[in-house]
């Protein structure tokens, strides 16, 4: 059983657009899990998924909550946006499929590596979403070590 | 016995308690306790930008004293390129060694030739390796140790090549042993350096090797001597004096230099710690793949913006871009032979004998759960501080204070605000004070009141 007290939980508010702000979430995660003493390889593998989860929602959706849960056992990065959602999530997890305009191209995104980005670093990944309504990320990674994903 | 050595210390005498150490700290190393600045060793990178804000000079960066040269049969000066920045345009490297030597020294050794040789080798690695990019230069031990603390993973991307100093350090060892006929260690190597971070690496490498100098004298000690030192030289050819310069070398002064003079395409040169930090979160999430090299300094444009240096860094950087175009322009090539440099190389003569090993913090604790708990506990605390960052309590901000009551490093009472809030509700210690200077508040007013008049009758 997990008591309250174990789970560190943390909100973070992204806004759709608002590309100055871009990256700080995930910089504030990588600074709470190096805190806490995570594994460095972990802390790495999951400040990418969530630094790739707060870009989609910049470039792509109105505004979105990445949502940090970690107890001693399992890392659970949770995303949940309200934009346009994915129409199909098979095709959209294709490396290199993407939507992007030429703009973001043009800055080095879209390059359709963003979501199979987060499941290669991920140990466990789920996807979901509503077109037209949003799209919701479940980004889990284990710190136990004995236990394989 | 401390487990890290740092080059930078306070001296509590002159020190006053200001806080301009506090606030330009990057890595918020320092708290001041009981009016005293302290350094926690552990988060302190020897940047050296406490140095530059302090306005008492009461922190002090522990370079050598010119008597260490009398421990020695046998004395060589390596200066940093960037000394060769801090005096005029018509003074070149070579008057400078000169005086040098008057200032007593056996000998002084033009760095820069052993700089260009680096540059060849850092070339030549980046030629055949494999792994993720960027690779990161190792040329400021600042900005190693900041990867080392801050970005363990990035560790493997630093060039594992000696810098310049040290191996130059080493073969002087070996070559003037050999030519006089004395044991190594009888041989002095002394750097001039730019900045307290080069100290360090000389008594503590970052790759826990040892290292082959034997200690460094700061360009601001060493400048006035020296300027005395070069009058009575003669003015030689100004022609044949550029004709000596490596430009690949005096490139190492000033941010970007490498880059350029190696004419690489796919690099980046930054400088200044909080750009450092934005281009390493990049290089961290992966962004940067397709760069293949950085030059990174702690020092706004590189070593001539060190703290240990005396002309303004945006003349001295000019200085040294100058001197490049004008090599550039005139078509002088005094660098060492590549070919003799891929010989070097192919022997495993430029890499260190160590490894440059991850540093990371110690954790809010060891075990998991624990430090889970005092992270929210950390959380819960920052709600109840008035997140001004003002502070008074001796933290640079209201989250490292957090962090250190968590730590049980300093108590809620140490904030003034939160000592405030509790007088909010009056108790009786309370009242009685505010009765007795209630005085305070009515002068006050009446003396509003006697100026109106004042104004009035005028």
């Amino acid at each position: 059983m997990m008591s309250e007290e174990n789970v560190l939980s943390q909100h973070f508010e992204i806004t759709g657009r608002d590309f100055s702000n871009a990256g700080k979430a995930s910089t504030s995660i990588k600074e709470i899990l190096q805190e806490i003493g995570i594994d460095s390889s972990i802390t790495v593998r999951a400040s990418i998924a969530a630094y790739e989860a707060e870009m989609n929602v910049v470039m792509y959706a109105h505004r979105g909550v990445l949502t940090l849960n970690i107890t001693p056992e399992k890392l659970h990065l949770k995303l949940e946006d309200e934009g346009p959602g994915i129409e199909n999530t098979d095709l959209a997890m294709q490396e290199g499929f993407s939507t992007a305009t030429d703009e973001m191209r043009e800055m080095g995104f879209g390059a359709g590596m963003g979501l199979p980005n987060i499941k290669k670093n991920a140990d466990k990944f789920e996807i979901s979403s509503i077109p037209g309504k949003g799209t919701s990320l479940d980004i889990i990674f284990c710190l136990n070590k004995t236990e394989k994903k | 016995m401390n487990q890290y050595f740092h080059s930078i210390q306070i001296d509590t005498e002159k020190c006053n308690g200001r806080m301009k150490c506090l606030r330009v700290c990057p890595t918020q190393a320092i708290r001041v306790k009981n009016g005293k600045a302290v350094i926690i060793e552990e988060k302190c990178i020897d940047c050296g930008e406490c140095i530059k804000a302090c306005p008492h000079d009461a922190i002090v960066p522990l370079t050598d004293p010119f008597g260490e040269l009398t421990k020695f049969r046998h004395t060589v000066a390596i200066p940093s390129p960037a000394l060769y920045a801090q005096f005029g345009r018509e003074i070149l490297p070579e008057k400078i060694l000169s005086g040098i030597i008057n200032l007593g020294f056996d000998s002084a050794f033009d760095l820069a030739l052993t700089c260009g040789e680096v540059s060849f080798a850092i070339q030549e690695y980046l030629r055949e390796y494999r792994g993720p990019k960027p690779l990161i230069s190792n040329a400021c031990p600042a900005v190693v140790r900041l990867i080392q603390v801050k970005y363990p993973e990035l560790t493997d991307q630093i060039i594992p090549i000696e810098p310049p100093r040290e191996l130059a350090a080493r073969e002087i060892k070996k070559k003037k042993s050999k030519q006089l006929k004395l044991k190594e260690k009888e041989i002095g190597t002394f750097y001039l350096t730019p900045c307290p971070v080069k100290m360090i690496s000389i008594r503590q490498p970052a790759e826990k090797g040892k290292s082959f100098l034997d200690g460094a004298i700061s360009i601001s000690d060493i400048y006035g001597p020296l300027i005395s030192a070069m009058e009575g030289i003669e003015k030689g050819s100004y022609r044949k004096a550029l004709e000596n310069i490596c430009i690949l070398g005096v490139g190492w002064a000033m941010v970007g230099g490498i880059c350029r003079t190696l004419r690489l395409k796919n690099s980046l040169a930054v400088s200044g710690l909080a750009d450092i930090l934005k281009v390493f979160n990049d290089i961290e999430r992966g962004k940067l793949r397709n760069i293949d090299f950085i030059e990174a300094y702690s020092c706004t444009q590189g070593c001539v913006g060190g703290s240990l240096t005396v002309e303004n860094v945006y003349i001295s950087y000019n200085k040294i871009l100058k001197l490049i175009e004008t090599l550039e322009y005139e078509q002088i090539k005094a660098c060492p032979d590549i070919r003799e440099v891929r010989k070097l190389y192919s022997q495993k003569y430029f890499f260190i004998k160590g490894k440059f090993e991850p540093r990371p913090l110690k954790p809010l604790d060891k075990d998991l759960a624990k430090a889970i708990k005092k992270r929210k506990a950390k959380e819960d605390i920052y709600e109840l501080l008035p997140k001004i960052d003002c502070g008074a309590c001796g933290a640079p901000t209201c989250l490292t204070f957090a962090e250190d009551v968590v730590k049980g490093e300093a108590v809620l009472t140490d904030c003034i605000f939160n000592l405030l809030q509790r007088f909010k509700e009056p108790t009786q210690d309370f009242s009685e004070l505010f009765n007795k200077y209630s005085f305070l508040s009515q002068s006050k007013s009446s003396a509003k009141k006697t100026s109106k008049k004042g104004k009035i009758i005028k």
